[in-house]
């Protein structure tokens, strides 16, 4: 059997992600904006020693699709702001990864790397970063600086409508160039930047500090931060891809890629396309890549209940749920055997996106966890120091730190 | 017939140490200026003291020096938002004011971002609104420079109007949550923000519903004419520079008026001057304090670093304990120092200004900057602290204070000691919070009505 370790990731949305979630017996729709509710779930989630927990968000209220705006009143409407919703958390549940959805098309990439960077702070070395694009065309009237066509994913991912790829292309390129600029920032500052040095006056070795020169087609960023480099240096970026353009940067970027294959076949032709990507666009980020998988799941007693309780939820909502990841609406033991399958593909996590919250969560914890910790796979270090460390990403290389005295001079001495 | 003149509260923020001097790093107390565990024990104490609200800076872009990132004082800090929104976890009473930027945000992110702050502290969220225009800051943004000076007040206004509607939008019963009906939001109740401007076309709607506040609570501290028109227009605190008496009692004068002339209540805006403190058991032990650590705060380096900024040449050969140097500054237009509040704009003027002052008074160059960037507003006893602090708000020369500690992040912990007794012994400070008390009931502010929901209300 493979020893791969296995990750397991919970994406936390309002009242779970099917939409009519916050209606079953067990939801607390009236405490979606309270902070207790958020901390309550993530103290679930860690207990449990799941790695980490993404908090999803978007650029404008949610609406379905991409096409025009839809004022829904049948669905939860409303979020907080996920970073910020991330720094509250991560001051009061240490040990877990915290992952805050933040959109790199409309914002400033300097104050998303410095809130990244101080949630890694505040977390003392478990935050990341999902990054995600914005594609809707009512969300660029948020901000009124550029007009962005309706995007149609299907018509863009046929690679035929140049209007569309175009679209895509400029997004993603942006959405790279923001990854860039936070990762050249939080290299910034070299980790013994502060000195203290009383007999000269200096509270840093401004040597030390570096400008990171950023000049892209949407912005510059001259630099270095304004936060100090952060305990692990370069924190988690998390990529969800569903199409080529989105591949590449998840290979040119990210630490983790999350992909959504719907069957064995699927993740095969996934995993080419990934290779593909590998061969056409230069990696920039630090360590290989991590493929993880997305699920949505709804956990019962038996496959029997789990459909019908499904069947409710979609019969509430008035259609079927449709979503882009495969729906595992099963028993415990059923939805470990999947995500198995899937570790014995050679895949080193999945991301977890529980139907209904907190009832899903708690199923996770209490019954899937317990199942897979059964088979070995989630094995990994004991007393982990970091969201890096837990992950088995080495720790961070500063792209600007200059070789130490001590080296230069070991090498000089040995060329003798 | 006398009326007696109401006994005022005073109310008392806490400035965070900055990236100034007035923050001594060389003392062995000093921690971290980014830990979490520094914020924390600043935070904790601050509401350990009851005061009103803490309050944080803002970081665009590292100080620079002729060129150079400034390396004298303390570097690096935070993200504003974010560290406000860890230390909403870790508090239950106090305000976070946090320093945004109205030039390097854009309204629809920054309002749903103090719109989270304020759900996440249950009411507690402050906005300080500084306009910035600089091609210096702007380097790291979107726009760079792109803002003339004479539009940063109107930026500043119309930004705060975008964010009222988007604050505003959303009427207070907009969410149902009916798991039965299967109602969660009335659609109805939710509006359309569609504003154009010249600063500012924002479409769309709002992310979340009302929040404990509705708006934050605003915080100005602008000095200019335009600046006191703004602040007397939407501002419900002023952060002023004037903490000396006499000019306290003019600014003070000044505001209020304006308030009259606009039908605003006089009590609906809290002046609260900068203020920084020297303690000890004796009179003669706080004067010896304030000199010691007025000599941190400008070391020899920091001494010639900031005639540097107006000299504009290297100094470091100058004896700081001597005389001021006889040469003239180097005048070019680009100026020495980047990314401070303070611009020297006359540096000849500043000069001849500064050796006719330390001539007159016998100063070394150490002695001259001490005189104007290490001086310490209140040094004295505890007792006579407090009494100085309630004489300056009883009789209108403020309405409390920013308090500014020097060390990170204990600096005031003694002020809690020992003055906050003193001021609730006099019954002018309070003993606790009121309960689940909001930001703006803490400072005695009316609260917010919001116009859009009145009219939705009524429609």
């Amino acid at each position: 059997m493979s020893r791969t370790p296995f990750h397991l990731g919970v994406a936390l949305d309002g009242a779970g992600w099917h939409p009519a979630a916050w209606r079953d017996a067990t939801a607390r729709p009236e405490a979606l904006f309270d902070p207790d509710y958020w901390v309550s779930l993530v103290v679930e989630a860690q207990s449990a020693g799941i790695d980490l927990v993404t908090i999803e968000d978007s650029f404008g209220l949610q609406s379905g699709g991409y096409g025009p705006f839809e004022l829904r009143g049948d669905e939860v409407r409303g979020r907080l702001d996920a970073l910020l919703l991330a720094n509250t958390i991560a001051a009061q549940v240490p040990g877990i990864g915290i992952v805050p959805t933040v959109t790199t098309t409309h914002t400033e990439p300097f104050h998303t790397a410095t809130g990244i960077q101080t949630l890694d702070h505040v977390s003392e070395g478990w935050a990341g970063w999902r990054v995600q694009v914005s594609g809707r065309s009512h969300e660029a009237a948020h901000v009124g600086r550029r007009e962005i066509p309706v995007l149609d994913p299907a018509r863009a991912a046929s690679g035929t409508d140049e209007e569309q790829t175009a679209l895509i292309r400029s997004l993603f390129g942006e959405a790279a160039d923001a990854i860039e600029v936070a990762r050249r920032l939080w290299d910034s500052w070299e980790d013994d930047a502060v000195i203290r040095d009383v007999p000269t006056g200096r509270f840093i070795d401004r040597d030390r500090l570096h400008y990171v020169d950023f000049d892209g087609e949407n912005f510059s960023v001259k630099g270095p931060s304004i936060v100090p480099r952060s305990p692990q240096g370069q924190p988690v970026v998390f990529v969800l891809a569903h199409q080529t353009v989105p591949y590449e940067l998840a290979v040119a970027q990210a630490d983790i890629v999350g992909v959504t294959p719907h069957s064995d076949e699927h993740l095969e032709q996934i995993l080419g396309e990934l290779g593909d990507a590998e061969l056409s666009v230069e990696r920039r980020a630090g360590e290989p890549l991590r493929v993880w998988t997305e699920a949505v799941v709804l956990i019962e007693d038996t496959s029997e209940a789990a459909v019908a309780a499904l069947a409710a939820l979609d019969d509430l909502h008035g259609s079927p749920y449709a979503s882009d990841a495969l729906i595992l609406a099963d028993t415990a033991e059923k939805v470990a055997a999947q995500l198995l399958r899937w570790q014995q593909a050679g895949i080193t996590g999945v991301r977890l996106r529980p139907a209904r919250l907190p009832l899903d969560l708690e199923r996770i914890t209490h019954e899937l966890v317990p199942v897979l910790a059964e088979t070995g796979v989630l094995e990994r270090p004991a007393s982990a120091s970091s969201l890096r460390e837990r992950l088995g990403l080495a720790r961070a290389v500063n792209r600007y730190a200059s070789a130490s005295p001590d080296t230069a001079e070991l090498i000089e001495s040995a060329s003798r | 017939m006398t009326t007696q003149k109401p006994v005022k509260q005073i109310h008392l923020a806490a400035h965070f140490p900055g990236v100034n001097n007035t923050t001594v790093w060389s003392d062995e107390r000093s921690q971290s200026q980014i830990a979490f565990s520094s914020f924390r024990h600043f935070a904790q104490n601050a509401e350990r003291g009851k005061f009103d609200f803490l309050f944080l800076a803002e970081g665009l872009r590292l100080r620079e020096t002729r060129g150079l990132i400034h390396d004298l004082d303390v570097v690096g800090r935070p993200n504003t938002l974010a560290i406000l929104a860890a230390l909403a976890g870790v508090t239950s009473h106090i305000g976070l004011v946090g320093t945004l930027s109205s030039t390097f945000n854009e309204p629809y992110e920054l309002a749903r971002q103090l719109a989270t702050l304020d759900h996440l502290s249950r009411g507690r969220a402050g906005w300080n609104i500084v306009t910035t225009s600089d091609a210096f800051h702007g380097a790291n943004f979107r726009r760079g420079k792109f803002l003339d000076l004479a539009d940063r007040y109107s930026r500043a206004s119309e930004f705060f109007d975008v964010s009222s509607q988007l604050w505003d939008s959303w009427a207070d019963d907009t969410i149902v949550a009916d798991k039965a009906s299967g109602e969660f939001v009335r659609t109805s109740r939710l509006g359309l923000v569609d504003h154009h401007g010249p600063q500012f076309d924002v479409t769309g709607y709002a992310t979340l519903p009302p929040s404990p506040q509705r708006h934050p609570v605003i915080v100005q501290a602008g000095d200019s004419p335009d600046g006191r028109d703004f602040a007397t227009g939407s501002a419900d605190v002023i952060f002023s520079r004037h903490a000396d008496y006499e000019a306290g009692r003019a600014f003070y004068d000044d505001v209020k008026g304006r308030l009259d002339a606009v039908g605003r209540p006089r009590d609906s805006l809290k002046i609260l001057p900068a203020a920084t403190f020297i303690l000890g058991d004796t009179h003669a032990e706080a004067l010896e304090r304030s000199r010691e650590i007025s000599r941190l705060q400008v070391s020899p380096q920091t001494a010639i670093s900031f005639l540097e900024q107006v000299w504009n040449t290297d100094l470091s050969g100058y004896d700081v304990e001597g005389p001021l140097p006889e040469i003239d500054p180097v005048v070019t237009a680009e100026g020495g120092a980047k990314g401070r509040a303070h611009v020297h704009t006359d540096p000849v003027a500043t000069a001849n200004a500064w050796r006719e002052q330390a001539a007159a008074s016998g100063w070394s160059i150490r002695e001259l900057v001490i005189s104007f960037a290490a001086k310490h507003t209140f040094v004295g006893t505890p007792g006579v602290v407090a009494e100085t602090i309630n004489r300056h708000v009883q009789e209108d020369a403020s309405d409390g204070f920013v308090i500014v500690g020097n060390t990170n992040p204990t600096g005031l912990d003694e002020f809690v000691d020992r003055v906050i007794p003193e001021l609730q012994e006099r019954g002018v400070y309070r003993t606790d919070y009121d309960e689940n008390a909001t930001l703006h009931e803490t400072l005695g502010l009316p609260a917010v009505s919001s116009r859009s929901a009145a009219a939705l209300a009524s429609a």
